[in-house]
């Protein structure tokens, strides 16, 4: 985003105007700043505190001293490395075929002129707006009749088809690269497989990192197709099971509120720090999207 | 076949087969279970039309539709005048607006049981911080999620957090206005209100109808954020007191995943379809006229 120039034309000529526009244009954005970021704080605040200052009036923001115990025992009270290893033999696989996938039915709409193409892709970006709801009974039947409940099965293997948003954001992507460095490959006698994985994807690098990036997110912070398909506690994820957490610790007699909080900050964390590295490539996928 | 074509629709397969077994044959198999006895344990008996007469007489059905719309009322038009005004400040002449950027952005892009874990706790009729906040400006807050008239303004209020996500569309858009346009009207003598009604808001159209369509259809399919937040310890306790937060997924999903009445819930879902549908249609066909898209213009 580019500064624009301090003195815009567009504000009045008097010089008491900028001035106080831009005072007030501060002024509210603290004020909201503060509203956003208040939560985060007390959670941060919560999470440090012993027990009993939680539930202290008035509030004490400052933990002092810091009671980093609560960490150790948010990631004790349920086995959160076991759901930890989880999650990443999850997401890991669902990243891989999900860009890869998506990448190659990408290139073929990008690529290849073929009867049907224009009105097949049409239709793929139409199944981006279906509501999961309508295909959840009948797959979870399905899935059932495989076997694969409570297997890692039902999350993983979807993501071999390609996903419509990627497909179509990966397409956009394809459609900008020049074509020149492909043909010199073809007249070479490379393969189009070849030309794909050799030649496109180097090129494709941002857009393949911008869907690597989402379906990190996606998975990671899945809730409801974990919480459809894992039945036994020792299979959870993350999400899943922090959930589990928050059943057993509302059910016993003192909320250990601070607990809650370190536990859900620990599940925040890898979210927050990838946002921090890659924020241009959450901006540009969430601005392709509404861009078409 | 041409090669040309045999492979083109190669590199398409996956996307074709995973069309047909995960999209278009759940959903043919659905509408069949919809008109079925369906359960987990014994196999489908056909009903006919039972289950939709038995949806048509469902109280709790109405409950669903009632909560799901009065949710959607609330939060989307909330939603998207808090994301529009965001994304108004970030896009001022000043400086040091990426630091605002992130902050607002930040709650939109994580995860969900989380965030609803952080809300039950600032809803907290007695410790939480939107109490000690309303009691210190000497107001008596609300019950919040345990009361049946505030739990749907909690999650309205929570839904208002992540509208970063919404603000950054804005911002995109309104960084497409091209500056001559407004900074022709103000040379005219158009005032801020009258270019932002005149120009900016039907340059930013497009924008705006995406972020309703999406915001829409979000509110009709909410249902993380009820199930971990109004549900007691017990399963199958989600839904709020007196079922205000009963959200017609929350009910799609108890019905087919805690009762396992998959063939009545098939016909729920069926029903979301068409209002899900239904809404996006509608909002296109009032917004067609309305919207203005650059390349009409050229």
């Amino acid at each position: 985003m580019k500064p624009r120039e301090f003195l815009s034309p567009i504000t009045p000529a008097t010089p008491a105007g900028p001035l106080v526009r831009i005072g007030l244009t501060y002024a509210a954005l603290v004020a909201l700043g503060a509203l956003f970021s208040l939560p985060v704080v007390w959670m941060l605040s919560s999470s440090l505190h012993e027990l009993a200052a939680v539930f202290a009036q008035p509030y004490r923001w400052l933990p002092v001293p810091l009671h980093w115990e609560n960490y150790a025992r948010a990631v004790t009270i349920l086995p959160v490395p076991r759901f930890l290893l989880n999650t990443v033999l999850i997401t890991a696989p669902v990243m891989a075929a999900t860009v890869l996938s998506s990448a190659l039915v990408a290139y073929g709409f990008a690529r290849f002129r073929f009867p049907g193409r224009d009105a097949l892709f049409a239709l793929c970006l139409a199944t981006m707006m279906l509501p999961g709801q309508v295909t959840m009974i009948p797959l979870y039947l399905v899935f059932a009749k495989l076997g694969w409940v409570d297997t890692y099965l039902p999350l993983i293997v979807p993501s071999l088809f390609g996903s419509p948003f990627y497909i179509f954001l990966l397409r956009q992507f394809f459609l900008t690269i020049p074509p020149d460095s492909e043909e010199a490959a073809r007249i070479d006698g490379a393969s189009r497989l070849r030309i794909w994985w050799s030649v496109v994807l180097p090129q494709a690098r941002p857009a393949v990192a911008t869907v690597l990036i989402f379906t990190f997110i996606g998975t990671w912070n899945d809730f409801f197709g974990p919480l459809l398909y894992l039945n036994s506690p020792e299979k959870a994820t993350l999400t899943l099971g922090l959930n589990l957490m928050k059943t057993q610790v509302l059910g016993s007699g003192v909320v250990e509120w601070n607990v809650l909080m370190a536990a859900s900050l620990l599940v925040l964390a890898p979210n927050v720090i990838l946002f921090f590295i890659a924020q241009r490539h959450f901006i540009r996928g969430i601005t392709m999207g509404a861009g078409k | 076949m041409k090669a040309e074509h045999r492979q083109g629709w190669l590199f398409v397969s996956p996307w074709v087969i995973g069309f047909a077994l995960l999209t278009a044959g759940p959903m043919l198999y659905s509408l069949y279970l919809s008109f079925t006895s369906a359960s987990l344990l014994s196999p489908p008996q056909w009903l006919g039309l039972e289950n939709y007469r038995r949806l048509a007489a469902d109280p709790l059905f109405y409950r669903s539709l009632g909560n799901t719309a009065a949710y959607a009322a609330m939060g989307v038009p909330a939603g998207l005048l808090l994301s529009l005004g965001l994304a108004l400040l970030l896009n001022a002449p000043v400086r040091g607006l990426g630091f605002f950027r992130t902050l607002f952005f930040l709650p939109s892009v994580t995860n969900t049981v989380a965030l609803s874990l952080l809300w039950l706790w600032l809803l907290n009729p007695e410790f939480g911080l939107l109490n000690a906040g309303l009691r210190a400006c000497g107001l008596a807050g609300p019950l919040w999620l345990q009361s049946e008239a505030w739990a749907k303004p909690a999650l309205v209020l929570m839904s208002l957090w992540t509208a970063g996500g919404q603000a950054v569309i804005f911002l995109a858009a309104l960084q497409g206005v091209p500056r001559e346009l407004t900074e022709a009207a103000a040379i005219d003598g158009a005032g801020p209100v009258r270019r932002f009604f005149a120009i900016t808001l039907p340059m930013i159209s497009p924008a705006l109808l995406f972020n309703l369509i999406m915001g829409l259809v979000g509110a009709l399919q909410v249902f993380t954020q009820a199930f971990v937040m109004t549900g007691g310890v017990q399963p199958g306790s989600e839904g709020g007191p007196n079922q205000a937060t009963l959200f017609i997924v929350l009910y799609i999903y108890k019905k087919a995943f805690q009762e396992f009445d998959m063939g009545y819930a098939s016909a729920l879902a069926w029903a979301l379809f068409v209002l899900i549908t239904g809404c996006s249609a509608l909002a296109f066909r009032l917004a067609r006229e309305r919207v203005h898209y650059e390349s009409e213009a050229a």
